[in-house]
């Protein structure tokens, strides 16, 4: 499974990119969503089923990427998921109502990602009992 | 692999000093345990490393996150989602067919700092079958700061990104400073109250579900027996149990019958014990 990364951050890039690695994702990214959709375009037919995407960006920020990739009707099948330390409920609304599937608040955990990835039905196996 | 004995000396002072939890010598490991994520998420080689530059450097957000990996319970909105699959596919569903009151009444028997019982609220409202019906929910815990924490029902940032959905979390939550606290009305509903399950129960009537999930593992199997019997007793003969996924009622206490609900399962007391409960 194939996932994109959109983040300016290349820490950050790294640091989503490790735990999806992990998770069993081959990592995609971008720094930003002008170039995240350039990437999609390139990709083909051959679309990740996740993008993580960071709201604070140059060139093109991340709400902007994902009303961009939901008019699309060929990238559909890509499940959106904001990684972003914006952390308004107004910004969470405006975010899901866009077309995001679910929303990440910067600091998080490599848990935490984990289990989001879970609700979303992309693991390979349900997360197990930690105790 | 375990921590050096310099990182778990500062971990520890750390932690005393921000939580005053005291992490005994001994426990490495579970320093060392929560500690890998963070570590690992820093582009560290090991805790050992990620907390040399901790000291050295100091930052406040690092060092906020590193406390509450070793402060927070191992809790977390739907933990293990399947149990809240299972309550809105097969247990409401299940019991809205016999409830002529509609009234379900529920027990969280070890409900930490809330998620759970705030949990199976969510659960009860996105039940179609139920919609409407009155949930009477308890939920209790032995430690009365965790009460104090889950009836004021604030939550970090962290925690709110511990499994809650993004729509979830819009829906029944606001902003509370740099918290999220639960939508007072869901509050209203859960009745909190201390209660250590190793001693007789009080009386508190007969429930539907109980949930008593990941805490007979802290028990000896004496105890265990004894607690999964009294559950029995304040359990409708009809009514549901749920275990955390690494437990089971097997060799404890065979009164109980494991049901497969949806990708867990929940256990029942067997037809031939409902009658006859001590």
């Amino acid at each position: 499974m194939r996932a994109l990364i959109v983040d300016d951050s290349r820490a950050m890039r790294r640091i989503v990119g490790r735990i999806l690695a992990d998770a069993g994702f081959e990592t995609v990214e971008a720094g930003d969503g002008q170039e995240a959709l350039d990437v999609l375009a390139s990709l083909d037919g051959d679309l990740p089923v996740l993008a993580c995407v960071d709201w604070n960006m140059p060139v093109m920020d991340g709400l902007t990427f994902i009303t961009q990739v939901r008019k699309q009707v060929q990238w559909r099948s890509i499940t959106l998921m904001m990684v972003t330390t914006e952390s308004e409920q107004d910004r969470i609304v405006r975010a899901l109502a866009a077309g995001a599937h679910e929303y990440l608040i910067k600091p998080f955990t490599g848990d935490a990602l984990v289990e989001k990835l879970d609700l979303l039905g992309l693991l390979p196996t349900p997360v197990g009992d930690h105790s | 692999m375990t921590i050096g004995h310099e990182a778990f000396t500062f971990v520890r002072e750390l932690v005393r000093a921000e939580s005053a939890i005291v992490l005994e010598p001994g426990k490495e490991y579970l320093v060392e345990s929560r500690l890998v994520p963070l570590a690992r998420q820093g582009g560290h080689k090991d805790v050992d490393a990620f907390v040399a530059e901790l000291a050295t450097r100091r930052n406040p957000a690092s060092m906020r996150l590193v406390v509450e990996a070793l402060t927070t319970n191992e809790t977390s909105w739907f933990r293990d989602t399947d149990p809240f699959t299972a309550l809105r596919q097969s247990v409401f569903p299940t019991l809205a067919k016999t409830r002529t009151k509609h009234e379900i009444r529920v027990w969280a028997a070890a409900c930490s700092s809330g998620q759970e019982p705030y949990s199976i609220l969510m659960t009860a409202q996105d039940t179609p079958e139920i919609a409407g019906w009155k949930i009477d929910m308890l939920a209790t815990d032995l430690s009365l700061e965790m009460l104090e924490r889950a009836r004021k029902g604030e939550y970090s940032q962290l925690e709110v990104n511990r499994g809650l959905p993004a729509t979830t979390l819009v829906r029944h939550f606001e902003r509370a400073g740099l918290n999220w606290r639960i939508n007072p009305a869901l509050a209203a509903q859960v009745q909190f109250r201390q209660l250590n399950l190793m001693r007789p129960f009080p009386a508190m009537g007969k429930f539907d579900v109980v949930f008593l999930r990941n805490v007979l593992i802290y028990f000896d199997l004496a105890t265990k027996r004894d607690i999964l019997r009294r559950v029995r007793q304040v359990l409708a003969p009809d009514g549901h149990l749920f275990l955390g996924a690494a437990e089971m009622t097997m060799g404890v206490d065979d009164a109980w019958e494991r049901v497969p609900a949806g990708r867990s399962s929940v256990y029942r007391i067997r037809e031939e014990q409902r009658t006859c409960v001590p």
